[in-house]
């Protein structure tokens, strides 16, 4: 006689609960309104500023990607994690390697330059990099 | 359940796994899209032409509230995935329509925003920098256009044929799409109304 085979049906539990959900989402509406307030109160400004806003934005990122999205709950192999690290690597090229283009360009269209060293020179000169 | 049912029901489960695992390598390629329209951005904002800056046009109470009802939405979307997982048709129903109503009012407070902006003459024509907000802030826009059309569709699918597989799958993909579209809309928010105000 065959004894009935035991086999695990594995339900797809990185759903949540409604406490994670409302922890999210708590925390999503303080880290929003805390931007809110510290840029329309104007007690920053310049690039303290900035670099402060982008935490925030960063940290709200975190906790909906942790509450919302469910990161990190996957069994292995994390193929959804793997595909995400490799969006933010292209992310990071892109903005950055842009910006850093495009300031570069602009240095050397102000300043008559032609080469791309010259153009360093001047940016390391002006900027104080370096020193 | 014998065995070959279990079978088939493991099969299933892993048929649908890697369809969801599909969707997510869509939404991280949106991403990339995404980046390309935030970069273009933030080399334009100043390029203003002589037109005016964000500073001059933006109303940011107006924006903080598109903001909170879009992160409601998206609340309201993860407790209506949790309604899913119950089985409970009419509490899916209920929290995917708040889901759509926050959405649609977000969509219209945005038409608003640009109508608005167009209509005082700052249109995309305007500026370097003005071509840029639009191209990006209308991209996501249309995500969350989208958006709604497929939630209308699931809720009917859903109100008509109840909770099957299917409707499931597609739920948790629109569920994942739209948490995915508030993270873009925390960056717009900060990026582009935010940041603006830093004056650097």
């Amino acid at each position: 006689m065959n004894e009935p085979k035991v086999v695990v049906v594995k339900h797809e539990h990185n759903g949540g609960s409604i406490r994670t959900y409302t922890i999210g989402f708590v925390l999503s509406i303080v880290l929003t309104v805390a931007a809110y307030i510290l840029t329309s109160k104007g007690t920053l400004s310049g690039w303290s500023l900035v670099y402060i806003l982008g935490a925030l934005a960063v940290a709200q990122l975190l906790v909906q990607l942790i509450f919302f999205l469910h990161m990190g709950r996957e069994s292995r192999p994390r193929w959804n994690l793997t595909v995400a690290l490799f969006a933010v690597m292209l992310v990071g090229i892109l903005v950055f390697g842009t910006l850093w283009i495009m300031k570069n360009l602009q240095y050397s269209h102000t300043h008559q330059l032609t080469t791309p060293s010259q153009t360093d020179q001047l940016i390391i000169h002006d900027e104080g990099y370096g020193q | 359940m014998s065995e070959a049912a279990l079978e088939r029901q493991i099969e299933r489960q892993e048929a649908d796994a890697k369809s969801i695992f599909g969707f997510w390598v869509y939404l991280m390629t949106d991403c990339v899209l995404f980046a390309t329209l935030f970069a273009t951005f933030a080399v334009l904002r100043d390029s203003t032409f002589g037109g005016p800056g964000g500073n001059d046009i933006f109303s940011l109470p107006f924006v903080l509230v598109e903001t909170l009802a879009l992160l409601t939405s998206s609340f309201t979307c993860g407790l209506a995935m949790l309604a899913v997982r119950r089985r409970d048709r009419q509490q899916v129903l209920i929290l995917l329509g708040i889901t759509f109503l926050l959405g649609l009012f977000f969509l219209t407070m945005e038409v608003t925003e640009f109508h608005h902006l167009v209509q005082e003459g700052n249109s995309w024509r305007r500026s370097g920098f003005l071509s840029s907000f639009f191209t990006l802030v209308s991209t996501h826009g249309l995500h969350i256009t989208v958006g709604l059309l497929w939630m209308a569709v699931l809720m009917v699918r859903t109100a008509k044929q109840g909770l099957g597989r299917t409707t499931q799958r597609q739920l948790t993909m629109l569920s994942l799409f739209w948490h995915f579209l508030d993270i873009i809309w925390i960056f717009i928010f900060t990026i582009v109304y935010l940041m603006g105000r830093a004056a650097v």
